[in-house]
């Protein structure tokens, strides 16, 4: 029997904390990127998963991690292609949309999962890890926080990046227009397919990075539907940030730290359902809603297609 | 004079509709080209092509000597166009200056100071007073009109399109529009102003075109415009927007023109038939509303209309008319104070209960929240009486008894529609109009509000409309009229009240001095 | 109109079939083999057909709960907590029931047991959203995960059948279930779901509350100012879809399951999303799309371990078809446009 504020148990919370919250966050800052710019990416979820397929492959293949995140991102991309084309070029249903590319990546990967690896079930090894200098030696965060994957130092950089980018450069405010005024930003002369188009790519680039990071770094390996509801978590989240990258870090924290926290109690060796504690966060959210509760303030535009000249 | 820009042949179709045809136009530098015709004429398709919103079908623009397609709105930027649309194009979540810096290359910094330069420069060449970091949803809509203008102008327009900018504004609001538009004019710059008021096309135009039907169907040059006494212009205009022959007299023809004619000639509303004697209908004793984000409520409004009194409400936008409209309507709660209606308190109620004693609310946000677009004209008619005998039966639908009203109404409003079924969305702003009136000016009406009947309509469907409201008077409902336009008040009304910050400044007697009073009121200054 | 419609199915479907079947070409399988096999198993052998009507009943039901729910307005995404935490409460219901009332009386207040949880499930969501216009994507998504973690925690803490190894709720007697329909194996509660689709179909369409409800689904503004009390029309749409998506939940664990295990979601809340976009809410519409749906899913089940193409393929399918209806749809609204019709 360990006690809760142990060494092992508190490090075990924070590694897995960070190492759970990462795909979160990725997807998180992808589906930010598009709500803003008008788009409901209900998709995300098929995004990862298509991203963890490809990325895994990749790895597997060429035994290089980079290698892995790159597949990973460009298959969430290409996925995210059929949002671009049929939604923001077409003005189908965003909804239909997204779920038929979630349902559809479950089946395929499934099916190309049984056809490649079901009967080898291959893994990859552990992926390297960059402790920091210095930073390393604090006991507990040193292990905790800051020894692990390049990629998580990255994502975190890339949160204050976008942060930068919302605030002080003409894309962050035509990303904000399109998804308010998407006309006032096509009056202002800036082509609002574009610009939802870029922010639907970047959307899937990052959440097929999540699943890459996912199936390589947090499993290790592939499996159907591995993803198991990290996409419609990172829409909660980038829905709940409004419009902050900093607030989705905070949110894919919290659940992060929530999924960890399973694992980190058996550590310490106390034995609680695992659901119980995944109940945690959605009821903290869901609490601050309630007594915290006002307009949520999600972009007036979301899930409306633009066509120009059209009535 | 050099002209900045030509249309030559342009031709669009829409499905159904020839919205330009074949239509040639040219835009003078320095001078103020006032474009007239009814809803529906084309004018804002017209706008939309040189904004490169719109491809024409057929037909170039020439820009500078040369012909060209205009593919897209920044490319009409780019050729030294800046548009205000008839919509409004702006984000409201962003501040002045974030509107008007939108359209730089994505990833350069922005150029906070360099555009704070150019925004001092128009604000003075416009004469403006706006703070550019004010968020947009806070400004009043002339201001935001004046950002809209700002942001046409922010890359050196040379040729400068204005959709009906007048529509929304107080008659300060035109008139510092007048002023800028002159400074602009003076410089060299192009503008097409498009306006349905006749007054404003005198007043600020050079030169008039009139479209019917997507045609040109003719204009008065700079020359003739100045030679013309203005009631020649007005028969000119008449003449072309309604397809007369000349010297056809107005009365003979048929269709719109004579109808208009009619009721261009008629006097809508006469008074003398409020009996004053009787107890009023309606009275409103100190009532005040709750604030809601960035609306005015009211404090301590009184008054008492009586049974065919039309009642103006004058006042610049934004001062508590919502609010007012609202309350009487049951849509608003009372905040203190008390409403009789013939003599029963109804300070309580809700719309359905004010509804079903006769309060009838014509609201000026007509798709908004006046009509449901996608449900059919038939269901429109009848949204807020769902539920109630004879259209419902123990909550059961009678849609044919619901049909065969709505044909009645039709047929008898001269509501163009192709059925009952169509959804209302599709009609023309004029005929949305003419669904509310009908809904509202019902055989039970008692007292009715009317919010900015006339805005957005064009002239013939501005008579329309005001001739319902005198003949609902005549039939003895009592009228509150809220208008921003205080030539029509004075046409229509027999009192005007003014509104200021929420409360009703004054009642003056719609006579000779009316309109002096009404304007000192309108500033804040008291009645006397 | 009339032709047009069968055709904007049939060619989708044509569509989708057919680029599924080339992935199985390039995997190495045998398509028409696939193809043929899944539907004899599904339609034209007796035993499945009957397998397939009764998996359409909680598909049916569920579609009717999103119906009310789209039509007005309201983006129920929260389904499957909804469904779950329903089939837990009538599967811990009705065991302890049927010894003391009749069985009748047992699964008619297991029913309504379950709708009441389905209800009560939403009301979170619908009150935020009524009262501080929370988007209730989010609050139902996130009532959604609570749900499916908090029936396994009943499951698994409370209602466990000391009896078994996996943690699952006791068992009502197959005998006790839902009746059987004309000596099939179909149960009683596909009749159900039939009357609810098309219950609500009518309501929607023909009464007075369906017409508010649509109202405020078209044009919230609208509805406030036709003076309808939209806080109360919110509450009550949510309730109502909720609770038709509870019954799903009852009536799958009454009539089929008899029980529900641990970590058991069939995640019907989210697929039978699509279907009722594809059917544009219409309740008629619906059915068709439930029992295509429904067949692939038990052709597909079968066919993994027949034909050695996994089950997953079914999902492949349904997302192409999605596509296609959208795409044909588009394509024909373009048309009607250039038509000017
Ligand atoms: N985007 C559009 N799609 C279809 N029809 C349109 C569209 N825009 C305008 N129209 C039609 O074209 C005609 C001209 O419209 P418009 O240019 O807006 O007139 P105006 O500005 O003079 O009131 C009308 O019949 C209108 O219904
Ligand atoms: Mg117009």
């Amino acid at each position: 029997m360990g006690g809760l504020l142990t060494e092992p148990f508190l490090v075990s919370l924070l590694y897995g904390a960070v190492t759970a919250g990462m795909p979160l966050l990725l997807a998180g800052l992808g589906e930010q990127m598009s709500e803003k710019a008008g788009v409901l990416n209900i998709g995300l979820e098929g995004m990862m998963l298509v991203g963890a397929y490809t990325g895994f492959v990749a790895a597997y293949h060429s035994g290089s991690f980079w290698l892995g995140y790159l597949a990973g991102g460009l298959g969430g991309m290409l996925t995210a292609l059929i949002v671009l084309l049929l939604c923001i070029r077409r003005g189908l249903n965003q909804i239909v949309i997204g779920i038929a590319i979630t349902v559809g990546a479950e089946g395929l990967t499934s099916l190309l999962h049984y056809v490649q690896f079901s009967r080898s079930y291959p893994r990859l090894a552990a992926a390297p890890v960059l402790a920091l200098p210095l930073l390393r030696d604090v006991p507990v965060l040193g292990r905790g926080l800051f020894s692990h994957n390049l990629l998580v130092y990255l994502a975190v950089a890339l949160v204050f990046a976008l942060s930068w980018m919302y605030r002080s450069t003409y894309l962050g405010l035509s990303l904000e227009a399109a998804g308010n005024q998407p006309a006032a930003l096509d009056a202002a002369g800036v082509d609002v397919v574009h610009t939802r188009s870029l922010a639907v790519l970047c959307t899937g680039f990052l959440a097929g990075l999540g699943g890459a990071y996912l199936a390589n770094v947090g499993a290790g390996i592939f499996v159907p539907f591995m993803t198991g509801g990290a996409g419609v978590i990172g829409i909660v989240l980038a829905m709940l940030a409004r419009g902050r990258p900093l607030m989705v870090m905070v949110g894919a924290a919290l659940f992060g730290a929530s999924l960890a926290m399973t694992t980190a109690l058996q550590v310490a060796g106390i034995d609680i359902p695992t659901d119980v504690v995944q109940m945690l966060p959605f009821a903290v959210v869901m609490a601050v809603l309630v007594v915290f509760g006002r307009h949520s303030m999600l972009p007036s535009a979301l899930g409306t297609p633009y066509t120009r000249g059209e009535r | 004079m050099s002209i900045v820009a030509a249309l030559s042949g342009i031709t669009k179709r829409y499905p159904g509709v020839v919205a330009l045809d074949a239509v040639s136009l040219e835009f003078h530098a320095g001078e103020v080209h006032v474009l007239l015709g009814e809803n529906g004429a084309g004018k804002s398709t017209l706008v939309s092509v040189l904004a490169g919103m719109q491809q024409p079908d057929e037909g170039t623009v020439i820009i500078g000597g040369n012909p060209l397609r205009i593919a897209s709105p920044r490319h009409s930027i780019q050729l030294g166009i800046g548009t205000v649309f008839q919509r409004p194009s702006l984000v409201l979540s962003l501040t002045v200056i974030e509107n008007l810096m939108l359209g730089g290359s994505w990833l350069r910094r922005l150029a906070r100071a360099a555009a704070l330069r150019r925004f001092r420069e128009l604000a003075t060449l416009l004469g403006t007073h706006l703070d550019p970091d004010a968020p947009l949803a806070g400004l009043s809509l002339g201001e935001q009109q004046q950002v809209e203008i700002m942001r046409a102008l922010w890359r050196d327009a040379k040729l400068l399109l204005l959709d009906e900018p007048t529509s929304m504004l107080t008659p300060q609001g035109v008139a510092d529009l007048g002023r800028m538009m002159r400074n602009l004019r003076d410089r060299g710059v192009a503008l097409i102003l498009i306006t349905h008021k006749l007054g404003e096309a005198y007043e600020f135009g050079d030169r008039i075109s009139v479209l019917r039907l997507g045609k040109v169907a003719g204009g008065i040059d700079p020359e003739a415009l100045v030679a013309m006494e203005e009631s020649g212009r007005t028969a000119t205009i008449i003449r072309l927007m309604f397809g007369l022959e000349a010297g056809e007299a107005a009365t003979t023809a048929g269709g719109h023109a004579a109808e208009l004619a009619i009721l261009l000639g008629r006097k809508i509303h006469g008074p003398a038939v409020v009996d004053r004697s009787q107890p009023p209908v309606l009275r409103v004793r100190e009532a005040s509303t709750r604030a809601e984000f960035a609306e005015t409520p009211l404090r301590k409004v009184s008054f008492e209309l009586w049974s065919s009194e039309v009642l103006g409400i004058a006042g610049v936008d934004g001062n508590g008319q919502k609010h007012l409209a609202e309350m009487i309507a049951g849509q608003r709660a009372v905040h203190g104070g008390a409403l009789e209606l013939g003599g029963i308190d109804i300070t309580q109620g809700g719309v359905p209960e004010r509804r079903g004693r006769g309060v009838r609310y014509v609201t000026d946000d007509r798709l908004g929240e006046g009509t449901v677009g996608a449900l059919p004209v038939a269901t429109n008619l009848v949204l807020k009486e769902v539920g109630a005998p004879p259209w419902w039966h123990h909550g059961i639908t009678d849609w044919a008894a619901i049909h065969a009203h709505a044909r009645v109404l039709i047929e008898r409003n001269d509501i163009r529609t192709p059925s009952a079924l169509t959804p209302a969305g599709k009609l023309s702003g004029g005929n949305v109009q003419k669904v509310l009136l009908a809904r509202e000016l019902d055989a039970e009406a008692r007292v009715a509000i009317l919010n900015k009947p006339t805005h957005g309509l064009d002239l013939h469907n501005q008579r329309l409309a005001l001739d319902r409201i005198g003949t609902a008077a005549a039939r003895g409902v009592a009228l509150l009229v809220i208008s921003t336009d205080l030539d029509e008040l004075i046409e229509i009304s027999d009192r005007i009240g003014v509104m200021f910050g929420g409360r009703l400044a004054g009642i003056v007697d719609n006579d000779a001095g009316a309109i002096d009073r009404v304007r000192r009121l309108m500033t804040g200054a008291g009645a006397t | 109109m009339s032709l047009r419609g069968p055709l904007r199915v049939f060619v989708p479907v044509v569509l989708a079939l057919t680029v599924g079947g080339l992935i199985l070409l390039v995997l190495g399988k045998d398509p028409i083999g696939y193809y043929s096999y899944v539907m004899e198993r599904s339609l034209l052998r007796w035993g499945g057909a009957q397998e397939t009507l009764t998996r359409m009943a909680p598909l049916l039901l569920i579609a009717a709960g999103l119906i009310v729910a789209f039509r007005s307005g309201i983006w129920n995404l929260g389904g499957d907590g909804q469904f779950l935490l329903a089939a837990v409460a009538s599967a811990a219901l009705a065991p302890a029931l049927i010894g003391g009332v009749p069985r009748g009386v047992t699964l008619v207040l297991c029913m309504l047991a379950g709708s009441l949880v389905g209800l009560v499930w939403s009301l979170l969501p619908a009150v935020l959203k009524s009262r501080y216009g929370i988007n209730e994507i989010i609050t139902t998504l996130m009532m959604s995960f609570l749900g499916t973690s908090f029936a396994n925690v009943l499951i698994k803490l409370v209602l466990r059948d000391p009896g078994t190894t996996v943690p699952q709720t006791r068992s009502l007697a197959v005998d006790d279930r839902l009746p059987r329909l004309f000596g099939t194996t179909i149960h009683s509660g596909l009749l159900l779901a039939m009357l609810a689709v098309v219950g609500v179909h009518l309501m929607m369409t023909r009464t007075a509350f369906g017409l508010r409800l649509q109202v405020l689904g078209a044009n919230r503004a609208a509805a406030v100012h036709a003076g309808y009390r939209v806080e109360r029309l919110t509450i009550a749409a949510f309730a109502l879809s909720a609770a038709l998506i509870g019954l799903a939940g009852a009536v799958e664990v009454l009539g089929v399951w008899g029980s529900v295990r641990a970590d058991w979601n069939p995640a019907l809340g989210l697929l039978v999303v699509p279907l009722v976009f594809l059917a544009r809410f219409n309740g008629y519409a619906v059915i068709g799309f439930t029992l295509f749906f429904s067949a692939l899913m038990v052709g597909g089940e079968s066919a993994a371990r027949r034909v050695g193409v996994p089950q997953h393929f079914v999902l492949v399918l349904v997302a192409l078809l999605l596509l296609f209806l959208g795409l044909v749809e588009y394509l024909d609204q373009g048309r009607r446009k250039a038509a000017g019709t």
